[in-house]
């Protein structure tokens, strides 16, 4: 034991952001998703064999990631990964713009590391895109029009897995 | 992110969640879990730190690899500088409650404005 603390360690975001908002005067807080079932699909063939994917919460360009009143305005899209990109949108993401920055895009979407992963054979291949989904206030936008296009995706580029990183 | 995941874990495909919010990715429930412990924006590494990029990377292949149920969640063991950030996000206190309740209000007379065409 390094040491003893009265407190958990790592932030609740969930209590951080509704203090926070309440502080501003909205008296609704945001209600999270919760699930007390979780779907579960074991890999069907050995990780040297299968085609792994990636997916993101950043935008490509910044006239994608508009705020207007209604909250956040994107629509998923699907870009190859080769060129990488050497830089994506995330200035309307809710991330800590203090204490770090997003300068790097493999720090929060790996496309490096993973083709480093396929040329070492640790992984079959790598997709030929990733794809970007929006953060989105609304669940349901999220479950009827993000989440079947991202899958719709997957299919088409015949993957087995998928990283998703979430700012 | 998560219902993302969800949704192509019911449709056959394998998924890690890669993330530093522990408390909004566990209480939607995802099937694996890269959990690191930094401040939110860099899930997947310290920028420019590849070492440390390839090794989470490869932990969330193995968890891909390994996991035999839903809930999986593993903590890499990676730390940040400080631990400032930690309180520093969000906060409230007396230095800017003022400024807060302002701030809100101010952003919804501007929603109100766009909303009423003015």
């Amino acid at each position: 034991m390094d040491n003893l603390r009265p407190y958990r360690s790592f932030v609740s975001y969930i209590d951080r952001s509704r203090e926070y908002y309440a502080a501003q005067g909205y008296s609704k807080p945001y209600a999270w998703a919760h699930h007390d079932d979780v779907p579960f699909t074991p890999l069907r063939k050995p990780l040297s064999g299968c085609r792994v994917g990636l997916v993101t919460t950043a935008g490509r360009t910044e006239a994608e990631g508009l705020i207007g009143a209604g909250g956040l305005k994107r629509d998923p899209y699907a870009e190859p990964v080769n060129p990488p990109p050497k830089s994506l949108f995330t200035d309307d993401l809710f991330w800590d713009k203090k204490a770090t920055h997003t300068d790097d895009v493999d720090s929060f979407l790996p496309i490096n590391s993973l083709a480093e992963q396929a040329a070492g054979g640790r992984i079959g291949s790598a997709s030929p895109r990733f794809y970007g989904v929006p953060t989105d206030y609304s669940q349901s936008r999220t479950l009827q029009g993000a989440a079947p296009k991202i899958l719709e995706w997957c299919r088409e580029d015949a993957l087995d897995a998928v990283l998703l990183s979430a700012l | 992110m998560s219902l993302v995941a969800r949704h192509l874990e019911a449709n056959g495909v394998s998924t890690v969640v890669m993330g530093c919010a522990r408390d909004i990715v566990e209480e939607c429930g995802v099937a694996r879990f890269v959990f690191t412990d930094f401040p939110l924006g860099n899930p997947c590494g310290k920028p420019w730190d590849q070492e440390m990029q390839r090794s989470i990377v490869g932990s969330a292949l193995n968890l891909l690899d390994r996991a035999w149920m839903p809930r999986t969640t593993i903590q890499t063991p990676f730390l940040w500088e400080n631990d400032t950030w930690r309180d520093a996000f969000m906060r409230v206190d007396e230095s800017n409650r003022e400024a807060l309740a302002r701030a809100g209000e101010e952003r919804r007379r501007r929603q109100a404005e766009v909303k009423t065409g003015r």
